[in-house]
């Protein structure tokens, strides 16, 4: 039996497109992009193609691409980058970094780490109930010390879109008369096959992407770095990437990156593709929302078009999905990166849901192969399951 | 994350349900923090005057591990005599399961727990 897949906002499943551009740079051209010889330079022209392709993606210059190792680094990177060198350059003030409440962990962990270290103050901003930063809120926190403020584009289990312009207008009004300038950094590593990330609209200085979320290879991702955005490096070495990332390329991988960036980038097909899963999210919601006691997490307007995050109370997440999985279906109850903790979903928490809520989440994530008859299945899966798990509880 | 055993309890659970008429019943967990275990018991006293765990069922709300530590617990306690159930250690059924991730080991020692709890209900009776 083949699974169905509804974990894309896990990682998604590369596209044949993708595989095909990418094997040439793993079989006959090798060569290290640095290399002077030929062979070297046809690596170093296939990176520089590839950087175009995202540049254009994001609407910026191409200088202004990093490629990393993924979303994680790209966050750690923009994040303990840019306090290393605003630290290096004055030290007078403490810098003070803002970051919602509902970051992944790759925004969230740096950010605690310089906090523990007294590196920086650091305000968790919070949330409302679907899990929109507000504006009043985000204005009150800022602080004349104040020199980064993070929020992701989408949020990875509730899907929820964060008004990042309308933060960026805020950002840049408030800049015309500061001293200490606020960067602006976005972890967009949900959005880019679904919502809009020209970097000038968002006005950010910064953004992270990874390629295995759109359709690409694990393993590699972008960090865009606007110019003059001071950056110091957090691997040395051969002084690839503008020095700011030292490593040999990872040519296929980055080829990979703006081969699947290069397809969602289509305008006909990826309007037709946002609109097709939208439907089919939609439909799937209003199927839920029939099972007793089920609560939609997240927003309706403002959300990403292949997410669905539920809780079911009288029931742990966890046993959902792996009832699920013996069905065949692949779902979550949040992040996967989290699955080792036991503490409910920290983003459930903060749009408000209490603990012992919070514990029933099941999160499915749709994507370009998902199919109505897919979800059908899953729909006349889930019932029994959360009747069968609830029956077996002691709390009625 | 799980070996095969601990998914064979979690997909077959043993002894799962309610004794209508139990002589004691023990309660353990917190739904804040996930797991909620009852354990309900059936006594009888054996020739030797010792009373014997005859029969035994679990109601669990909690994650595979939290399922599948309550239906070995039951498995490991049915028949015993209540002395020998309060020997098993608050490892063992994860240990009877071939093992449960760290951040899971808690659940074993809560289904040890809830037995406890039932017989020590039982007890002061």
């Amino acid at each position: 039996m083949k699974a169905i897949y509804l974990d894309n906002a896990a990682t998604t499943r590369i596209d044949p497109k993708v595989l095909a551009a990418m094997l040439p740079y793993l079989q006959e051209d090798f060569a290290n992009a640095s290399s002077i010889h030929d062979l070297g330079n046809k690596s170093a022209v296939a990176v520089m193609a590839a950087r175009a392709k995202v540049a254009t993606f994001l609407g910026c210059l191409p200088e202004e691409v990093i490629f990393t190792g993924g979303a994680t680094e790209s966050d750690n990177l923009a994040i303990l980058g840019l306090i290393k060198a605003i630290v290096g350059a004055k030290s007078t003030l403490k810098p003070h970094v803002i970051v919602s409440a509902i970051e992944h962990e790759a925004v969230l962990e740096p950010a605690q780490v310089l906090k523990r270290e007294g590196v920086i103050e650091l305000t968790v901003l919070p949330v409302n109930n679907f899990g929109l930063v507000e504006l009043a809120e985000l204005k009150k926190a800022i602080k004349p010390n104040t020199v980064l403020v993070s929020i992701m584009l989408a949020n990875n289990e509730i899907g929820t879109i964060e008004p990042i312009t309308e933060i960026g207008n805020l950002l840049e009004q408030l800049n015309l008369t500061r001293t200490q300038k606020i960067y602006f950094h976005t972890d967009a590593t949900q959005a880019p096959a679904y919502v809009d990330c020209n970097v000038k609209k968002l006005k950010v200085d910064l953004l992270s992407m990874s390629a295995h979320k759109i359709y690409g290879p694990k393993g590699v991702g972008a960090l865009y770095i606007k110019k003059g955005t001071p950056l110091k490096p957090l691997v040395y070495g051969g002084g690839q990437e503008r020095k700011i990332r030292s490593g040999t390329y990872n040519v296929a991988g980055i080829v990979g990156l703006a081969t699947a960036i290069e397809l969602i980038s289509n305008k006909k097909s990826r309007v037709k593709e946002i609109g097709e899963i939208k439907n089919l999210r939609d439909y799937l919601i209003k199927a839920l929302k029939k099972i007793p006691r089920a609560k939609l997490n997240g927003a309706l307007k403002n959300r990403l078009a292949n997410n669905v995050n539920f809780v079911f109370p009288g029931v742990e997440g966890e046993s959902i999905v792996l009832m699920l999985s013996q069905k065949g279906i692949m779902a979550s109850t949040g992040s996967a990166c989290s699955s080792g903790s036991l503490d409910p979903s920290h983003v459930l928490l903060a749009i408000g849901l209490p603990a012992e809520i919070a514990h029933g989440s099941l999160r499915l994530t749709l994507g370009r192969y998902t199919t109505k008859k897919e979800v059908d299945a899953f729909i006349k899966a889930l019932p029994p399951i959360i009747e069968k798990l609830r029956q077996m509880s002691p709390l009625k | 994350m799980y070996t095969e055993k601990v998914m064979d309890h979690f997909s077959h659970p043993r002894n799962q349900g309610i004794i209508p008429d139990a002589d004691a019943i023990g309660q353990v967990g917190n739904p804040k923090c996930g797991d909620v275990m009852k354990i309900y018991l059936k006594l009888n006293k054996n020739k030797t005057g010792d009373d014997v765990i005859k029969d035994i069922k679990f109601e669990t709300l909690g994650c595979g591990a939290a399922i599948a530590t309550s239906s070995m617990l039951t498995e490991m306690a049915k028949g015993k005599t209540i002395k020998e159930a309060l020997k098993i250690k608050k490892l063992d059924i994860a240990d009877a399961l071939g093992g449960l991730p760290e951040p899971k080991l808690h659940c074993s020692i809560l289904a040890h727990d809830a037995l406890a709890e039932a017989i020590k209900n039982y007890q002061t009776k």
